[in-house]
C-alpha cells in the first residue's frame, strides 16, 4: 500500500509539471490553432536563464531564497519576451498562411532555439542550483520532499490564476471572443494582435515558471531537456481536449499517473512482458484509446476543422 | 500524353535523364563519400513522396511516418540477414516489406478516421514512437529485433551474382557500390515519381483532393471518404516500407535510433518546404533539406576559419542554427513552399 | 518547359557544387620535406574516426593526440619497413557518433586508400563502419568500442586493444558477489551500449548466484525515475545496477537516496566520470563504477606517458588516449614484422601481435579481441574516485603463467623420469608442486 502511495505522490508530481506546460500549449491553440512546437524550447530557456541569474546572485552572496526568486522573476521577464518576439517576428505574418506552414516555422523557432541555448550554454549538463530548503516527509511510508510539495501546490495555484484571467476580466472576455472568431470579434473592438500576442506571452510566463520547477525538482538541465516535455505536454494537452484550461491540467495529470502507475504494475500484470521499457507509450496508447470514443479529448468542445 | 511527345518536352527529358546518368560520377570526383550523400538524398526524395500522398493529396497530416519506413527497414533486415539465418533474395522482400507497411498504414489509419488536424497528428506521433519502441524492446522475451543492438550483417542488394557492394568493372568502367545504389534508387525514384503522377490526375486523387479541401462536401457529393483516407494511408506506407528495405540493404546495419521522431518531422518539413502536393516541389524539398546540412559541415567550419582564423562556434552547432533559420525565413516569405502547385499559390493570393 | 530546363539547370549547378566542395576535402599532397633523403620514403596513411563535433568531441579529442603522440614518436623514430624509410600520417575524421555519418567518412577513408584505421570511438558508428573497411581490407583497431558485436561480425579486419563489455559486464558480476551481495535490481537505458552490459552484468550476477529481483528500465533522455525506483524498492534489492551513462545515472542516485533507497548503486565506464559526480551530488558517496583496463599510475609505462602527453599537448589524458596510442603502435608493430605497409600483407601479422603497449601486453584472440582485458572498480569517496581493485586482465595472465609453468615443469618430471635419476624425480615433482601452488594463488589472486 505504501508502494502504491509512493506511485501516486510520484506521478501526481510529474503530472502537474506536465499540467503547468500544457497550460501554455493550450493557451495559445484555444486562441488561433497553432501548436506551438517551440513551447518546450521556452521552458528550457527559463530553466538555464534562472541558472544563470540565480547562480551569479547566490555566488556574490544573496541568500538562497532571494537569488532563487531573482533568478524566477527574470526567467519569467526573458520568457515573457521571447514569446512576444516569437509571435511577432515568426507566426504573426503566417496567420493567412495555409495550415501547416506555421507548424513547419514551429519546428525551425525549436532548433533555432535549442542550438542558440547550445551556443550559449553549451552542451554539458548543468546543475541547478538547490534554491529550495531540503526537506523530507514522510506519510505513510511514503517519502516525498518539500519541492514537490512546491509543484503541486504552484501548478494548482497558477491554473486557479489562469480560470481568474480567462474568466474574469476583461482581457479574458476577449481572448475567449477571439478564439470562437477573430473576424467578429474584431468588429467589436477587440485588438485581435495584442489579445494574440498576451496569450503568447502569459503562456510563455507560464512556461518559466514550469521550467523553474523542473530545475528545482531534478536539480539538472540540459538545451534538449525542452523537446521531450514539450512533447509529454503536447500529448497531455490533446488527452484533456487541447484549448480547454481544464482539460490541459486534468490531462497533465492523469498522463502523469499513468506513467508511474503503468511503470509500477503494468510489468507484473502481464507477467514481465509490457515492463516499464514501455513507459513512454503507456500514455500514447492512453491517448489512443480515448480519442477513438471521444474524437476532441476528454474535455474539448466538438468543432469543426480549423483548416 | 500528348504532352510527353512534344519535341521541346523530349528535349528537356532527355537532359535531365543525361544529367542523372552523369551526377554520380561527377559526385564521384569528389570522393564516393558525396555519392554516399546522393543516395541518402534520393531516398529522402523518395520517403518525402510517400508522405506527400497522405499530407500532400489527402491533406491527413502524418507525424509518424518514419515508422513505415522503419517497418520496411526492418522486414528486409530479418529476411536477409544472420539473425534468422534468413538469406531472401531483394526483389521477394521488397515487396514484402511493402505489404506490411501497408497493414501498419491500415493499422494506423482505422482508428484515425474519425480524427482531424491536430488530433491526428498527435495520435500519428504516438503512433511512431510505439513501433520504435517496440523495436527497441522486442529481444525479450523471444528476441525478434535484437533490441537496441540493432540488426547487422545485412545482405547487401543482388540480382543473381551481381551484387550491388562493392567494385565491380563493367565495359571498362568500374562502378562503386554507392554509384550502383544510385542507379537502383534513381530507377526505384522515377517508378513512384510516376505513380504519383498519374495518381494526381486519377479519380482517386481528384477524390484525395476533394477530402483534403472539405471532407463533409466530398462525402455529400458520395466520395467514400473512409475507404479512400485509408488507401492514402496505406499507399504512403507502402512507399516508405520499399524505402526502408533499400535503406537496410545500402546501410547494412539497422538499429532503432535510426528511427527517431526527429525523422518524421525532417520528412514533413521536406514535404511542407518543398510545396506540399506539388510533386517537383516536394522533390526540390527532399534534395535540399537532406543536402544543405552536408553542404553546412563542409562548409561552415572552413568559413569560419578564413573569417575570423579559428573556430569560433562549434560548426555542429552553428550548421543546425542556419538550418531552423532556413525553414523560418521559407515559410515566412514563401509560406505555400518554394515551389507550390499552381492553383495553391492562385488561392493564397486570392486570400491575401 | 520552364520549369523542367530549371530543374536541368539545378541539378547540374548541384553536381557541380558537389564535385566542387568534394575537391576541397581532397587531402593535400604531402610538402616534401627540404632535406635530401638519400632512401625511398613510404608514406602510410592512418585513418582515426572519433566524434569531434557534439557532446563527446573532448573524448575524441582525446582519442586523436592519443594517435598523434604515437605517429610523431614513430616519424622520430624512423622506422624502415621493405627497405624504404616510412613516413606514418593521420587522417583524422568526425564522425559525430552518428552511424549514418560513421558511414560516410568510413567510405571517404576507403576512397582515400589509407593503410589502416583507428578507431572509431563509440561502438554505435564502429560497427556499421567495420563492413566498409572489411570489404575494402582495411585493417581497424579500436581503442574504445567495447560492444563485444564489433568483433564477432566474422571480420577478419577488426581489433580492438580494450576489454569489451561482456569481460566488463561479467567482472562487476564478480565484484558485485563479492560485495556479499545477494539481490541486485538491473536498470539499462535500452541503448546498445547500456543494455549490452546490463544483460552481460545479469548473466554474471545470475551465474555466481545471485538473484535478480528487478528488471526495469529507463532511456537515455529521462530525467524521471522515481516510478521504477519505487518499484525497486519495494523488491528490497541490496543493490542497483544501472546500465547507461552519467547523464541519467546522476540524477538516479540522487533520486535514490530521496525516496529512502539503501541499496548500493554500482554502474559501468559510462558512470565513471567527473560528470556523474557532478550531477548526483552528495548522493554518489559510496557509489562503485568500472573502467576497462588499469588506472594509469599502476601500469609500468603508464605515468611515462601522462607525462609525455601532458607535455605535447598541455592537456590532461581524458579516457582512452592511452588505448588509441597502443592501437596505432600494434599496427606499426604489425607492419615492421610483416615487413609491408600493404593491408593485405601485414593484416595476418596484427593476429600474431605480441606487444608490449602502455596499457597491456597486447595479444589478440580469434575474434580480434583483448586477451584477458582488464577491468578496474573504482569507488567514489568524498567527491573523488578512488582507485579499489583490478578483475581479469593481469590475474588472468598470471594464472596462465602459472599454467604454462606447470607444464613445463611436468616435461621436466617427463625427462627427468626417463633419467630414471631418483634425485631429479625429486626435484621435478617439487617443482611441479611449487608451479601447482603458484597457480592456486594466482587464481586466489584473481
Amino acid at each position: 500500500m505504501d508502494i502504491f502511495l509512493q506511485q501516486i505522490i510520484n506521478g501526481l508530481v510529474q503530472g502537474s509539471i506536465y499540467a503547468l506546460v500544457a497550460l501554455g500549449y493550450t493557451m495559445v491553440y484555444g486562441i488561433m490553432g497553432l501548436i506551438n512546437f517551440a513551447h518546450g524550447e521556452v521552458v528550457m530557456i527559463g530553466t538555464l536563464v534562472t541558472i544563470t541569474v540565480a547562480g551569479l546572485l547566490i555566488k556574490v552572496g544573496m541568500p538562497v531564497a532571494l537569488a532563487g526568486l531573482a533568478g524566477l522573476i527574470a526567467a519569467i521577464l526573458c520568457c515573457m519576451a521571447l514569446g512576444w518576439g516569437l509571435e511577432r517576428i515568426a507566426y504573426r505574418p503566417l496567420r493567412n498562411a495555409p495550415r501547416l506552414t506555421p507548424l513547419i516555422t514551429a519546428i525551425g523557432m525549436s532548433i533555432v532555439l535549442q542550438n542558440l541555448a547550445m551556443i550559449i550554454w553549451g552542451r554539458n549538463y548543468l546543475t541547478f542550483p538547490p534554491l529550495l530548503p531540503k526537506m523530507d516527509f514522510e506519510f505513510a511510508g511514503a517519502n516525498f520532499t518539500l519541492v514537490q510539495v512546491v509543484i503541486v501546490l504552484v501548478s494548482a495555484a497558477t491554473m486557479g490564476g489562469l480560470l481568474f484571467l480567462v474568466y474574469r476580466t476583461k482581457l479574458g472576455m476577449a481572448m475567449r471572443a477571439t478564439s470562437q472568431n477573430p473576424a467578429v470579434a474584431s468588429l467589436m473592438g477587440v485588438n485581435i494582435n495584442r489579445v494574440i500576442a498576451a496569450a503568447f506571452v502569459i503562456g510563455s510566463a507560464l512556461g518559466a515558471v514550469a521550467g523553474v520547477m523542473v530545475g528545482t525538482y531534478y536539480e539538472i538541465a540540459h538545451y534538449q531537456m525542452g523537446f521531450m516535455l514539450g512533447l509529454k505536454a503536447f500529448t497531455a494537452a490533446v488527452l484533456g481536449g487541447i484549448g480547454n484550461l481544464a482539460g490541459a491540467m486534468l490531462g497533465g495529470v492523469l498522463l502523469g499517473l499513468i506513467e508511474a502507475l503503468g511503470a509500477g504494475y503494468i510489468g507484473d500484470l502481464t507477467g514481465g512482458f509490457l515492463g516499464s521499457h514501455y513507459q513512454d507509450i503507456f500514455a500514447f496508447v492512453v491517448l489512443i484509446v480515448v480519442l477513438m470514443f471521444k474524437p476532441s479529448g476528454l474535455f474539448g468542445e466538438k468543432t469543426g476543422d480549423r483548416a | 500524353m500528348s504532352k510527353w511527345l512534344n519535341p521541346r518536352s523530349a528535349f528537356g527529358i532527355a537532359l535531365i535523364a543525361a544529367a542523372l546518368i552523369a551526377l554520380p560520377f561527377v559526385a564521384a570526383m569528389g570522393g564516393q563519400a558525396w555519392v554516399r550523400i546522393l543516395n541518402f538524398a534520393i531516398l529522402y526524395v523518395f520517403l518525402a513522396l510517400g508522405l506527400n500522398i497522405v499530407v500532400g493529396f489527402a491533406g491527413l497530416l502524418d507525424l509518424g511516418y518514419i515508422a513505415f519506413y522503419a517497418v520496411g527497414a526492418y522486414t528486409y533486415a530479418l529476411l536477409a540477414s544472420p539473425h534468422f539465418g534468413l538469406h531472401w533474395p531483394f526483389w521477394t522482400i521488397l515487396p514484402i516489406g511493402a505489404v506490411i507497411a501497408c497493414f501498419f498504414g491500415v493499422l494506423l489509419g482505422s482508428p484515425t478516421l474519425k480524427l482531424r488536424g491536430d488530433y491526428l497528428a498527435i495520435v500519428t506521433l504516438g503512433f511512431g514512437e510505439i513501433v520504435r519502441i517496440f523495436m527497441n524492446n522486442l529481444n525479450a522475451p523471444v528476441n525478434i529485433t535484437n533490441g537496441p543492438q540493432g540488426i547487422t550483417l545485412i545482405d547487401p542488394v543482388a540480382i543473381g551474382g551481381f551484387k550491388f557492394s562493392g567494385t565491380t568493372q563493367i565495359l571498362g568502367y568500374s562502378l562503386s557500390g554507392p554509384q550502383k545504389y544510385y542507379f537502383l534508387l534513381v530507377a526505384l525514384a522515377i517508378l513512384v515519381i510516376i505513380i504519383n503522377l498519374r495518381l494526381q490526375n486519377s479519380r482517386i486523387g481528384r477524390a484525395w483532393q476533394a477530402i483534403r479541401e472539405d471532407e463533409i462536401a466530398a462525402k455529400a457529393v458520395g466520395i467514400n471518404t473512409r475507404n479512400l483516407k485509408l488507401l492514402a494511408f496505406a499507399m504512403g506506407a507502402s512507399f516508405g516500407g520499399v524505402a526502408g528495405g533499400v535503406f537496410s540493404a545500402m546501410q547494412g546495419f539497422v538499429s532503432p535510433e535510426s528511427f527517431s521522431l526527429i525523422e518524421s518531422i525532417m520528412i514533413l518539413a521536406m514535404v511542407v518546404l518543398g510545396g506540399m502536393g506539388h510533386i517537383p516541389g516536394v522533390i526540390l524539398g527532399a534534395v535540399l533539406l537532406s543536402i544543405l546540412p552536408e553542404v553546412l559541415r563542409y562548409g561552415v567550419g572552413p568559413l569560419q576559419m578564413a573569417v575570423f582564423g579559428k573556430m569560433l562556434i562549434d560548426p555542429e552547432s552553428l550548421r543546425m542554427l542556419i538550418f531552423g533559420l532556413a525553414l523560418v525565413l521559407v515559410m515566412r516569405f514563401k509560406p505555400a513552399g518554394l515551389w507550390p502547385s499552381p492553383e495553391r499559390k492562385r488561392e493564397l493570393q486570392g486570400d491575401a | 518547359m520552364q520549369a523542367k530546363l530549371s530543374v536541368v539547370a539545378l541539378s547540374v549547378a548541384a553536381a557541380f557544387a558537389l564535385a566542387a566542395c568534394g575537391q576541397k576535402e581532397e587531402p593535400k599532397p604531402v610538402a616534401a620535406p627540404a632535406a635530401p633523403i638519400s632512401k625511398p620514403e613510404v608514406v602510410v596513411k592512418l585513418g582515426h574516426v572519433a566524434p569531434m563535433t557534439g557532446p563527446q568531441a573532448h573524448l575524441g579529442k582525446d582519442n586523436e593526440n592519443g594517435a598523434r603522440l604515437a605517429i610523431d614518436e614513430l616519424n622520430a623514430q624512423g622506422m624502415e619497413i621493405g627497405g624504404a624509410k616510412v613516413k606514418f600520417e593521420l587522417m583524422a575524421e568526425d564522425d559525430q557518433a552518428d552511424p549514418k555519418q560513421g558511414s560516410i567518412v568510413a567510405q571517404k577513408l576507403v576512397d582515400a586508400k589509407v593503410n589502416g584505421v583507428i578507431g572509431h570511438l563509440n561502438s554505435g558508428t564502429t560497427i556499421p563502419a567495420s563492413k566498409l573497411y572489411s570489404d575494402a581490407g582495411i585493417p581497424q583497431i579500436s581503442g574504445s568500442a567495447t560492444n563485444p558485436k564489433y568483433t564477432q561480425q566474422g571480420f577478419k579486419t577488426a581489433f580492438r586493444v580494450m576489454a569489451n563489455d561482456v569481460q566488463q559486464g561479467k567482472a562487476l558480476g564478480e565484484f558485485a558477489v563479492k560485495q556479499g551481495i545477494k539481490t541486485v535490481a538491473v536498470v539499462d537505458d535500452r541503448t546498445a551500449y547500456g543494455q549490452g552490459l546490463a544483460d552481460e552484468f545479469k548473466k554474471a550476477a545470475e551465474a555466481a548466484g545471485l538473484k535478480v529481483v528487478a528488471n526495469e528500465y529507463t532511456n537515455d533522455k529521462a530525467t524521471d525515475f522515481k516510478a521504477i525506483l519505487t518499484k525497486i524498492k519495494s523488491t528490497k534489492a541490496e543493490l542497483v545496477f544501472f546500465g547507461g551513462m552519467d547523464a541519467q545515472g546522476g540524477p538516479m542516485a540522487k533520486q535514490m537516496k530521496e525516496l529512502g533507497i539503501k541499496a548500493k548503486f554500482l554502474g559501468g565506464d559510462g558512470v565513471c566520470t567527473p560528470e556523474f559526480m557532478k550531477l548526483g551530488g552528495e548522493a554518489t558517496e559510496g557509489n562503485y563504477c568500472s573502467l576497462p583496463g588499469m588506472p594509469l599510475e599502476k601500469l609500468a609505462k603508464g605515468p611515462e606517458f601522462k607525462d609525455k602527453f601532458n607535455k605535447k599537448f598541455n592537456a590532461e589524458i581524458q579516457l582512452y588516449a592511452p588505448y588509441v596510442y597502443d592501437a596505432v603502435m600494434v599496427m606499426a608493430d604489425s607492419m615492421k614484422r610483416a615487413d609491408s605497409v600493404d593491408p593485405a600483407k601485414y593484416l595476418p601479422a596484427i593476429g600474431q601481435t605480441n606487444y608490449d603497449g602502455v596499457t597491456a601486453m597486447i595479444q589478440f584472440d580469434e575474434f580480434g579481441d583483448l586477451k584477458g582485458g582488464a577491468i578496474s572498480v573504482y569507488q567514489y569517496k568524498g567527491g573523488k574516485l578512488e582507485y579499489v581493485e583490478t578483475l581479469g586482465g593481469g590475474a588472468v595472465a598470471a594464472v596462465k603463467e602459472a599454467a604454462a609453468e606447470v607444464k613445463e615443469a611436468a616435461t621436466a618430471v617427463a625427462g627427468a623420469a626417463s633419467a630414471a635419476g631418483a634425485d631429479a624425480v625429486k626435484a621435478g615433482a617439487e617443482a611441479v608442486k611449487g608451479a601447482a601452488e603458484a597457480t592456486k594463488a594466482a587464481v586466489e589472486k584473481k
